[in-house]
């Protein structure tokens, strides 16, 4: 009975297979109940609803089964038993293996990374494994269900080891998806849609943001959907680009800029891999400058991408060169960091040498 | 399939004389007895008498009777974990047993049965197919093996030597046994029904393909056999099976996973990882090592300093049986044993398979380089499976010289002719290169088929002329 309600919510929830999704309005939904939550919060209802709504889908992790230790987990081992929720042995490439293995007969597994830092011994698995069980077997097997989560990005005082972005490493493999929220409401519909998504996903979330950032998040089960990057505020002068926590930082750059007449739009890329083009094509198209904002080091970080792309895509828009504020070429620092960190200034210094090119 | 085992002892006899061949219940695997003067001397530091019962060592709480008790002061190592005895002494577990863990075998190198030995019956239908299965895999490989050699396949890596393990592994599962291959196994999968047409299709890359043209050769998968898509990545797949058979052991599934690797394999971390896992997670998974010997031109010498790898389970919790891998009614004998304690029990299991490569590691590579051409004719002929398992079935009535040459000619002709229409097939059309990476091609992928398909237009003289647009 429960497989079968489980399989009905399946029906219910899933708009489309495709990476464009229709998106389900948070307006129109069953229910309009919001909560304030915090980000972990939020994430903690979205794991709750995907483990609700399929039977076959399971959490684990190293110290998910107390809560995880960012309180992420709280409540589902109580609420779903140690068999779908559980403790795994400190072992990030048996954590990843072993949900692949899940996930290739038909599961979904919610695997916990417990820093994105400690994501590499996974990389194999992750790179070598699930990006390419659908192609290599010829779409004979797949393991989509496969969700993996880590906390990513600085948090004051975290140093090398507890601060790290990595995802341009993982945009970099074809098969996979990558994808990182900004608050607690998207947060939850994304990570429902990366849960839900049939294909492997990494799902990055930004640590500083979850006891930061409390926001209205809708109580019902929800999706926002993969692949479509969102405009979070117009303007006419300049883009921004970003992802995760930096969009707080560029929004603050964005308030300050308008001060002195600059006008900035906005944009939430959420998907990194496979990115929205399109969107950030339309708003340079309409801008004619481009700034990209993230925590990850310049050199090689997802920035460059974008600006790649763009640049073919609008380069006789462009009044200015692409724009990169980043983290610095260093592993991350402690003491430094304020040093090292892309900062507002730093961001509204560059949008007005971008403006005044 | 109806089994029993052919010896007059008992099924848990059987189990329990293995258990203590294997010395899984000997106390004093290296370590030495405290000493007498103890006042109320624990008895030997060892692990539980009960065969059945698991190593709890890690779990406070399932604290099973170890088998001593306080003494008078009270003195007791309670750390978390278990309580454990101690010891005044200053005392090395040695860094091996005295001796090495006996090789279950029971065909002699001359197929003769050994007496006394168990196993479990076989029916003259199943030890027919086993050795016809084993003849078919020989032969495969050698004519493969040719048409690279003739420049026709671009790659190939035979199974030479090692068919009894493929084979006779395979007839002691069921069909919902999920395979998590190296790749080295494809005997696996033609015990299941793949055909030699599928074989070479896949070899070729061709639109038959299930792979759609993706791998290199050997990269077999089928999901109709339940036999997981071969990566050339070493032992990755260990932890993939491990998360299998925990999907089996929650759906309650009468099955479970089997995964093989080799001896280099388990010198990778995901050896380590998969079996810890397996272990913590109740995993009702087969880990079966093919130890032949050689990791391309690494001898096992240079690859661990342990005795083989059939000790490395105990270090993980992990019941385990050395066995003679080139004995094929030995492999089906602890195969069958093995599966059922898996499921019933809901355990791992590690079987290391005791073989020789014959072959080279792959058509890249000459063996010879690193090992005497003498060493490699012993095995091949002196101790070939095939012939030994040919002599236990001919024992039984079961095979005579007419049917082997029947049998070897017939699929010397199908194998040619498989490879000759695999040969001329078409290749995957050009669009299957662009699908599959994900559920539906994302918009990156569409506009880069379309530059692709302009560019062949343009210089269709840097592409080949044999896979359709």
């Amino acid at each position: 009975m429960a497989a079968l309600l489980g399989r009905l919510c399946r029906k219910l929830v899933f708009p489309g297979t495709t990476h464009g999704a229709k998106r389900l309005s948070t307006s129109a939904c069953e229910s309009d109940t919001v909560k304030s939550l915090n980000l972990y919060s939020a994430i903690n209802q979205a794991l709750h609803i995907a483990l609700e709504t399929d039977p076959r889908s399971y959490v684990f992790g190293e110290d998910v089964g107390f809560g995880g230790v960012f309180r992420c987990t709280t409540g589902l081992a109580e609420r779903f038993g140690k068999n779908r929720v559980f403790n795994t042995p400190l072992c990030e490439q048996g954590i990843v293996g072993f949900g692949i293995g899940l996930a290739a007969m038909g599961n979904r597994a919610i695997v916990e990374i417990q820093f994105a830092d400690y994501i590499y011994p996974a990389f194999d698995q992750i790179v070598n494994e699930a990006a390419k069980f659908r192609y290599r077997s010829g779409n004979q097997f797949n393991c989509g269900g496969l969700t993996i989560r880590a906390p990513y990005g600085a948090v004051g005082h975290g140093g090398h080891y507890h601060s790290q972005s990595p995802e341009a490493f993982f945009c970099h493999v074809p098969g996979i998806k990558v994808v990182i929220p900004r608050s607690p409401r998207e947060a939850k519909g994304l990570l429902l849609s990366c849960i839900r998504d049939p294909n492997p996903v990494v799902f990055f979330e930004p640590k500083w943001l979850y006891r930061q950032a409390v926001e209205e998040v809708p109580e019902h089960d929800y999706m926002i959907p993969l692949s479509e990057a969102e405009v979070i505020k117009e303007g006419n002068d300049i883009t921004l680009v970003g992802w995760g926590a930096q969009l707080t930082i560029m929004e603050q750059a964005c308030l300050d800029a308008e001060k002195e007449g600059i006008s900035c739009e906005l944009i939430d890329l959420k998907t990194l891999l496979p990115w929205d083009k399109e969107t950030v094509e339309a708003s340079v198209k309409k801008t004619g400058r481009l700034l990209i904002s993230h925590e990850a080091p310049v050199t090689g970080g997802f920035g460059a991408e974008i600006s790649a792309t763009i640049l073919e895509r609008c380069f006789l828009k462009l009044e200015a060169p692409v724009s990169r504020v980043c983290g610095l070429d260093t592993p991350f620092p402690l003491v430094f960091e304020p040093f090292y960190m892309p900062t507002k200034n730093k961001i509204l210094d560059a949008i007005k040498s971008t403006v005044n090119y | 399939m109806a089994q029993h085992l052919k010896s007059s002892s008992s099924k848990s006899a059987f189990l329990n004389i293995l258990k203590h061949k294997l010395g899984f219940v000997s106390p004093s695997h290296g370590a030495r007895h405290l000493r007498q003067n103890l006042p109320h001397g624990p008895p030997s530091i060892g692990v539980s008498q009960n065969p059945i019962s698991r190593l709890c060592n890690t779990m406070a709480e399932k604290l099973s009777g170890i088998g001593f008790h306080e003494d008078v002061n009270n003195q007791v190592m309670d750390f978390p974990g278990g309580r454990i005895a101690f010891t005044p002494e200053i005392q090395f577990i040695s860094e091996s047993n005295k001796e090495r863990v006996p090789c279950y075998r029971v065909l002699d190198d001359n197929g003769q049965l050994i007496t006394n030995s168990q196993f479990v019956q076989v029916s003259e239908e199943v030890a027919v197919k086993i050795y016809s299965d084993m003849v078919t895999l020989q032969i495969m490989d050698n004519i493969f093996y040719e048409a690279q050699r003739q420049g026709r396949l671009s790659f190939y890596a035979t199974t030479i030597g090692e068919e009894a393990i493929n084979i006779a592994s395979a007839a002691a599962l069921t069909p919902e046994d999920v395979i998590f291959p190296q790749y080295r196994e494809p005997g696996v999968l033609l015990w299941r029904g793949f055909t030699l047409q599928e074989f070479a299709n896949q070899c070729f890359g061709n639109k038959s393909d299930n792979g759609k043209g993706r791998q290199m050769p050997v990269h077999y998968g089928s999901n109709k056999l339940n036999y997981f898509t071969v990566s050339a990545t070493i032992a990755t797949q260990l932890p993939n099976a491990v998360g299998a058979a925990y999907s089996l052991k929650m759906d309650r599934k009468d099955a479970c996973a089997v995964t093989f690797f080799g001896d280099g394999g388990s010198s990778e971390g995901d050896f380590h990882g998969a079996l810890n896992f397996a272990a913590v997670m109740e995993a009702p998974v087969l880990f079966i090592c093919r130890n032949n010997g050689w990791a391309i031109s690494t001898p096992t010498s240079d690859q661990f300093r342990s005795d083989g790898v059939v000790v490395k389970g105990r270090a993980y919790g992990i019941r385990s049986i050395r066995v003679d891998g080139n004995d094929a009614l030995a492999m089906y004998s602890a195969l069958c044993e093995a599966r059922e304690m898996a499921i019933r029990e809901q355990r791992p299991i590690l079987i290391e398979a005791l073989t020789y490569r014959v072959g080279h590691h792959s058509t890249s590579d000459d063996s010879t380089r690193y090992r005497s051409a003498d060493e490699i004719e012993w095995w091949s002929k002196a101790r070939n499976p095939l012939s030994r398992f040919r002599t236990w079935i001919e024992s039984n009535g079961w095979w005579r010289d007419e049917a082997e040459s029947d049998l070897r000619c017939r699929i010397k002709k199908e194998m040619l002719e498989a490879l000759r229409v695999a040969e001329k097939s078409e290749k995957p059309n050009l669009k299957e290169m662009f699908s599959d990476v994900y559920d539906v091609p994302p918009s990156n992928l569409r506009e880069q088929e379309l530059l692709v398909r302009q560019t062949i237009k343009s210089h269709p003289q840097d592409y080949p002329s044999d896979v359709p647009l």
